[in-house]
């Protein structure tokens, strides 16, 4: 009897201490953490709290309130609260980040300690940041990231940047309509095609096309095609590229997405590129009324409202749509974005007609201690207690927080199983989704040379011409790969090559 | 007795003058003869950032010529809406005190922040204005058709700007001598010939100056583009100030921009030199 309560007493207790929604002392003082308490770590909460910063000034810039923003400036104030530190948070609009913290730079003043900015900005930003200490490259939290979002956040094997957010772009369906028999039944009699996640973009296309613009869900509202961002400067540049991977990263061709290493001939206007943007263009036909003006946030609320069948870009639209205040959570499914039956083959001049799909690693949030802050340590503990396992778990879960799975352990299907509260099969295809993408050995990264925005501000800029009708996809590129030519000429072809080269050897998978 | 002592007394005015205003004009000249941007520093690269300007540049010329468009548009517009609402409660009307103040609204408000409220109201698919338009059966794109863009940017304009329009022509009328329109009204002059021969001459002075101020502001239009549009669909609604915005801080390709600025300085100074002299010639012919 004894033993029977003692193995009683005992259960019971397990239970308790490894229930997943337990209350500890921390989240009783931070709710942010109450699904899973503090984790522990090198960096927890219990870590932390043993800092001594009274009297000290941490100045963070950071983007505008929610996406980014949001979570720096809430685990600022935990910061703050543990270590007795001061934190000054600066908020600023997403286009205005690189030039906030540049002009000081240049200038050779540090006003933040902290600079939130985006993973491309790396090479120019680099020499103005101090590099991770091994003390913190070797902390459990960081021992967890994956091969790709370290290499994201390193230049040349030296990381520059502190991984809090991990991206790339992949495809966010509605599972209701694209799994409902009923659906495929109506779309095969009326196409004479099945209805199924799409694998190519072309049969993206024809499935957008079909369910634009009328009440596919039954909630008297109209829905549409594709949710994209399409607005001029505003992150149009990576929709371009995830459309472009497919027709334009050929793995029979390495040395070079962007440009051919080998000449620094931009590969932009070729006809892999060419077909994307057509595609493109098509894509204003089935987008909701006024989503050639969308941008992220846009893409995000449309998606992740219910306004339309299919999206593609960084999680935070899909994550949203799994929130608990969504109408469509668990009615929405993931998979890798879609591909095509032939790609370019810039060494023959031809297009190889072999099914292709490339994963596009596409930057993401980053942020770096700057080399001149007196405060270096406690700008690097405050960087690693944000990602700290029980923040990070926390982040994820909310959509505009615009905090995105980087760890191995986010591909753990449990995790939203159990805190988030997703359907099984959801979670199981939307960890498998990302998880296959770390595998494939046909990836794209960012470009990440000097003077990135503007090679990346010409793409924009031609390719909303296209998108409004100005030009043709061919001259609009035509006139890209002129600009890319003379920005080349101007920053000098063997700094660019030298830059380039680093991005050539991870997608080549030599780094 | 020597007063030279008296040059002190300048000094401190001197010296913001100096600071505020010929120091960033010459280090913007400096910085235009630089190719200072993410990669290089204030070096010195002579004229080349003008010569691509004038030679390589086709994108800044157009943008010059959309800004002049929708500068002279909405500034025309102003003044013609403007002219008609201090004509109105100029003179004596119920609820004088209330449209006086009404009117003026607008202006009061951030234009950034109107902006995106604007921006809600156009917007194509969530937006009240194409939702009340639905009872007629037309969804116009407001903001992202090329031509309704611009469109959509000078109502835009119009609305928060008129009322400084308004503000300066009716301090003018307040300001406006009784005795002509007593004689005109002695003479028997119907309101419409009062208008053409007393009020609207009488007014031509204010009216120079107001479309003047107007038009120098009109030109730095940004906020709203920024908002509105970004400068799109494509670049159809890109002005100057948001082109040399995008390329100083959005490329940081700061010495080019400094060029731009420059360049675009001068024309605005010659321009708006030309037009004051046309519209004195116009409208103060005696």
């Amino acid at each position: 009897m004894k033993i029977i309560k003692t193995c009683l007493s005992a259960m019971i207790s397990g239970v308790l201490i490894f229930s997943p929604a337990f209350a500890d002392k921390w989240s009783d003082q931070f709710p942010h953490i109450k699904a899973t308490g503090d984790i522990s770590g090198d960096c927890s909460y219990e870590e932390i709290s043993k800092k001594n910063y009274k009297g000290k000034t941490l100045k963070i810039n950071t983007h505008a309130v929610p996406v980014i923003g949001q979570p720096t400036a809430l685990h600022a104030e935990q910061f703050a609260k543990l270590t007795g530190a001061t934190v000054d948070v600066t908020h600023t609009p997403a286009g205005d980040l690189y030039a906030k913290a540049m002009v000081p730079f240049k200038a050779g003043q540090s006003p933040y300690d902290i600079v939130f900015g985006f993973s491309n900005f790396i090479n120019d930003w680099r020499q103005y940041l101090a590099p991770v200490p091994k003390k913190y490259m070797n902390t459990k939290e960081m021992k967890d990231v994956t091969k790709s979002h370290v290499g994201v956040s390193s230049w040349d094997g030296t990381m520059y940047q502190y991984p809090v957010d991990g991206d790339r772009h992949y495809l966010k369906y509605r599972k209701d309509v694209i799994d409902n028999p009923e659906m495929q039944k109506k779309y095969k009699a009326d196409t004479g095609k099945e209805l199924k996640v799409p694998t190519t973009w072309k049969e993206y296309g024809e499935m957008a096309k079909y369910f634009n613009g009328w009440d596919w869900d039954g909630d008297g509202e109209k829905e549409y095609g594709s949710a994209e961002v399409m607005k001029k400067d505003d992150l149009m540049f990576a929709a371009f590229f995830s459309r472009s991977v497919a027709y334009a990263k050929n793995p029979r061709t390495p040395g070079g997405f962007f440009f051919d290493l080998e000449t620094m001939k931009p590969n932009i206007n070729n006809p892999g590129f060419v077909e994307a943007l057509t595609d493109w263009v098509e894509a204003t036909k089935y987008v909701p009324p006024g989503g050639i003006n969308f941008g992220l946030g846009d893409e995000i609320g449309s998606f992740g409202g219910g306004q339309t069948l299919f999206s593609f870009s960084w999680d935070d639209a899909f994550i949203a749509a799994m929130q608990d205040d969504s109408p469509i959570k668990n009615k929405v499914g993931t998979a890798p974005l879609p591909g095509a039956d032939k790609v370019w083959n810039r060494v023959s001049g031809k297009w190889d007609n072999k099914y292709n799909q490339a994963p596009y690693i596409v930057w993401g949030w980053a942020v770096g201690v700057a080399k001149k802050s007196k405060v270096q340590e406690m700008a690097f503990d405050y960087l690693c207690f944000f990602s700290n396992g029980a923040n990070h778990q926390a982040d994820l879960a909310i959509g505009n927080f615009g905090v995105n799975p980087f760890k191995n352990s986010d591909f753990d299907p449990n995790l939203y199983i159990d805190t988030m509260g997703w359907d099984a099969d959801i979670a199981k295809s939307y960890t498998k989704t990302l998880k296959d993408m770390e595998k494939s050995k046909n990836r794209v990264f960012p470009l990440r040379v000097r003077g990135v925005f503007e090679f990346t501000s010409a793409v924009a800029t031609g390719t909303s011409k296209a998108l409004a009708g100005q030009l043709s996809p061919q001259e609009a590129l035509d006139e890209v790969a002129k600009e890319w030519e003379a920005i080349v000429k101007r920053v000098g072809k063997s700094a660019v090559q030298e830059d380039y080269a680093v991005g050539v050897k991870m997608e080549d998978n030599k780094l | 007795m020597n007063f030279k002592h008296k040059y002190v007394f300048l000094f401190p005015g001197l010296f913001v003058l100096i600071g505020i205003l010929i120091f960033p004009i010459i280090f913007v000249v400096r910085l235009s003869l630089s190719g200072w941007n993410s990669y290089n520093g204030l070096n010195f690269i002579g004229l080349e950032n003008y010569i691509r300007l004038f030679t390589d540049d086709p994108r800044f010329w157009e943008s010059f010529i959309r800004l002049s468009f929708l500068s002279v548009t909405t500034v025309t517009l102003q003044y013609v809406i403007g002219f008609a609402l201090a004509h109105m409660v100029w003179k004596e009307i119920k609820f004088q005190r209330f449209f006086r103040v009404l009117f003026l609204i607008p202006m009061m408000t951030t234009p950034v922040i109107m902006t995106v409220i604007w921006r809600t109201f156009f917007h194509e698919s969530l937006g009240p204005v194409n939702d009340l338009l639905q009872i007629f059966d037309v969804a116009p794109k407001w903001l992202t058709d090329p031509t309704l863009a611009k469109i959509t940017v000078i109502i835009v304009e119009v609305w928060q700007w008129t009322p400084f329009m308004f503000l300066l022509l009716l301090a003018g009328l307040l300001s406006l001598p009784k005795e002509p329109f007593l004689a005109a009204a002695i003479d028997g002059a119907s309101p419409i010939r009062k208008f053409i021969y007393v009020t609207f001459p009488l007014m031509a002075p204010i009216s120079i100056g107001a479309i003047i101020i107007r038009l120098i502001e009109a030109s730095k239009i940004m906020d709203t583009v920024y908002v509105l549009t970004s400068g799109g669909p494509g670049t159809s609604t890109e002005t100057s100030s948001f082109y040399i915005f995008i390329k100083g801080l959005r490329e940081f390709q700061m010495g080019y921009a400094a060029s731009m600025s420059f360049t675009y300085l001068i024309i605005m100074i010659i321009s708006l030199t030309v037009i004051a002299k046309v519209l004195t010639k116009l409208l103060l012919k005696d």
